[in-house]
């Protein structure tokens, strides 16, 4: 076998060298997305260590490398979830209705700034975003709205919510309550990801150290109440939308994850008690097999630390599911039909590597809210994926291919070595505190805007094909201002009609069981139903925690 | 020898996106300016503040989530009422070409979308300081 290896490997050198020497290449680099240097052709030299059961094993098995699930598409698709959100949660409402009625199987729901920021829309730094980048919800009545005749025990609802996410989590259960529905039986998931946010989408609002805490409350309290509720959507996707590499984006994002894992067993929690509920969140950016030996690569890391060095025994422990976005950053302004095709090329990667649900971003991303028909599009494209490619009859196709083993392999490196690098700075929290990823990410995306401008990597339409006098015939979605001046309105009718002994008894409560690091969530869900709002629940803990500020450097 | 033109670079409002802000200081400060980066939520009176104590040219602005007809006007209005209005006002988000227009119109200076170089933006910045 290595003198075999051995011969192959002397073989392909002068293989190699002779091709230099008499083909000339275009005048361009052949980089990755993330600026690492591809490799012309990829041998069974590369693989020298490999080993079949080690590395891949079979899907549903360790290391699942080749996937979470033993018959993986053919037993179920992937979920396609389409995120969205915008104006009054009426507007929001409907377009779920929509979404549903076109096939979708899942919520997604974006909340507004001033609601991820964890600010009422009648807070004066609200002015200007209500309702602007996803629906405006500030108390258990809008929420009440915004899902108005979905029946919660059927669908699985994803909320994406950061910093004020248990506020938001408990007026969801508050809802289903009002509905009838038994809280153990609800599905879906709250971002909950505070980490991420000080790396790179800057939406926190306390210090690190007490939302840690926070978010401990939440997975403690679904491990008792919401036993299938995913409790952290540990994301990578802002990560590498703030432009981080592909490596980076996976070692920040498992970093993260193991920090939470760390942070629960802190509690008293028993890992198997709650692994199972915690899901990543990667991006699908343009390169092809670098993202697809990403998610393979995340797999097996996932699984090797949780069983190696937190000793999970449970096997669902090691499980790596995950959730795929198409990449937001990747869209172009100009000739925006062409994100089509970049959307379905990157569904694709997704898909290959496995994912357990996907959003695929519409064409107009980049101008403006998304329109109907431009969401129905990104939809029908993995509809298209799904049904017409033949893609999902096997499983892990590109398994055993020297190039995307040897990339999978290079992937967990790098990670590892990020690893060691954050241990050595004493953790995720001392290593964002030092800015330490906020530099790597800032960058990495530096680097890759000089490619762009000096023409090393090309963007169709963009530095390269570029249409003069383009004019853009693609609907909008604009959001009208009434939009704010509704939501006053309706929390100032709120305000009149509450309780307000009660409002401010279950506030005093809240602020009580802060004090004495009681978990806080039965205090949330207690206060949501008294209609206290996410401001004011808010507040009550910003006069205990204080409020981040990053170091502003760049 | 010249001094070396100041800009200030801020991201005013909610959003947090600042790979933008940061890819376009990390630009102009290798085009020789010297860029004084506010960060983030910077409200539009701590970025004039800021512009009269740093002494800067250019203000910068970056705004991803839609509020920069708020914005902008704002920091308009507070730049006459502090006499800096000979300072440009320039920066770059997802902005539509009516809502461009519409702010060109009161003052400010040309806005950046999505796919600008950042050649351009510190072209522009040049020629406006050599027209000055």
């Amino acid at each position: 076998m290595s003198k075999n290896i051995d011969k192959i490997s002397s073989r392909g050198k002068t293989w190699l060298k002779q091709t230099e020497e008499s083909s000339k290449n275009r005048d361009i680099k052949f980089i990755t997305a993330s600026s690492e240097p591809v490799e012309l052709l990829a041998t069974p030299d590369m693989l020298t260590d490999f080993d079949y059961e080690r590395d891949l094993g079979y899907p549903g098995e360790y290391p699942y490398t080749r996937g979470v699930h033993s018959n993986m598409y053919r037993g179920k698709l992937w979920t396609m979830r389409q995120f969205a959100g915008f104006g009054t949660p009426e507007d929001s409402n409907k377009r779920y209705h929509y979404l549903l009625k076109k096939g979708q199987n899942g919520l997604s729901i974006a909340f507004d700034l001033p609601t991820l920021m964890g600010l009422d829309a009648d807070d004066s730094f609200s002015e200007g975003e209500v309702g602007l980048c996803g629906v405006s919800v500030s108390s258990l009545k809008d929420m009440e709205i915004l899902l108005d005749k979905i029946p919660l025990d059927k669908v699985s609802t994803s909320m994406t919510i950061n910093s004020p996410a248990a506020i938001l989590f408990a007026f969801y259960i508050a809802v289903a309550e009002k509905q009838g529905v038994d809280p153990g039986k609800l599905r879906g998931t709250i971002q909950n990801d505070i980490l991420k946010e000080y790396i790179a989408q800057k939406e926190y609002i306390f210090p690190p150290e007490p939302s840690m805490s926070i978010i401990v409350d939440t997975i403690e309290y679904c491990t008792e109440h919401l036993p299938q509720w995913n409790t952290i959507s540990i994301s990578g996707y802002h990560i590498r939308e703030a432009g981080a590499t592909a490596a980076q984006e996976l070692a920040f994002t498992l970093a993260d994850g193991f920090a939470y894992v760390e942070a629960a067993m802190a509690r008293g929690l028993n890992i198997d008690d709650f692994a199972p509920r915690l899901s990543l969140f990667f991006n699908a950016h343009n390169d092809f097999f670098e993202e697809i030996a990403k998610y393979r690569a995340a797999r097996r890391i996932w699984a090797k630390h949780l069983k190696e060095k937190y000793e999970a025994k449970d096997e669902r422990s090691l499980l790596m599911r995950f959730h795929t976005q198409t990449a937001g950053c990747t869209l172009t302004a100009q000739q925006p039909e062409n994100n089509i095709s970049r959307v379905a090329y990157q569904a694709l990667a997704a898909v290959l590597g496995g994912t357990q649900s996907l959003h695929t971003n519409s064409m107009d991303e980049t101008l403006a809210l998304p329109s109907e028909k431009a969401v129905k599009i990104a939809l029908r494209t993995q509809q298209v994926l799904a049904y017409e490619t033949g893609v999902p009859n096997t499983i892990d196709p590109l398994a055993g291919s020297y190039f995307v083993e040897d990339l999978t392999n290079k992937m967990e490196q790098q990670a590892e070595d990020y690893f060691r690098k954050i241990d050595d700075m004493g953790g995720v929290i001392p290593a964002i505190e030092n800015g330490f990823f906020q530099s790597e990410i800032a960058r990495a995306a530096y680097q890759y805007q000089r490619e762009i401008e000096d023409k090393d990597r090309i963007i169709v339409g963009t530095n390269d094909f570029i249409e003069e006098d383009e004019k853009i015939e693609i609907p909008l979605l604009e959001i009208k201002k009434e939009v704010e001046e509704k939501q006053i309105e309706r929390l100032k009718e709120l305000k009149q009609t509450r309780d307000d002994k009660k409002v401010s008894n279950a506030l005093k409560q809240l602020e009580e069981a802060a004090a004495q690091g009681k978990n806080l969530m039965p205090e949330f869900i207690n206060c949501a139903k008294m209609y206290a709002t996410l401001g004011e629940m808010i507040n009550v803990l910003k006069q205990k925690y204080g409020e981040y500020v990053e170091p502003a450097e760049f | 020898m010249a001094r070396k033109l100041r800009v200030l670079i801020a991201k005013p409002g909610l959003d947090g996106h600042d790979r933008g802000a940061k890819v376009v200081a990390a630009a102009m400060r290798d085009a020789g300016f010297e860029v004084i980066y506010a960060g983030l939520r910077q409200t539009p009176e701590m970025i004039v503040e800021t512009a009269i104590q740093e002494d800067v040219d250019v203000i910068a602005l970056s705004i991803l989530s839609g509020a920069h007809m708020t914005i902008f006007p704002k920091v308009l209005d507070l730049m006459k009422e502090n006499g800096i209005n000979d300072k440009l006002l320039t920066g770059g988000g997802i902005i539509s070409e009516e809502d461009v227009e519409k702010l060109q119109k009161m003052g400010v200076g040309k806005l950046f979308g999505p796919g600008a170089s950042t050649r351009d933006a510190v072209q522009y910045v040049k020629e406006w300081a050599d027209e000055k």
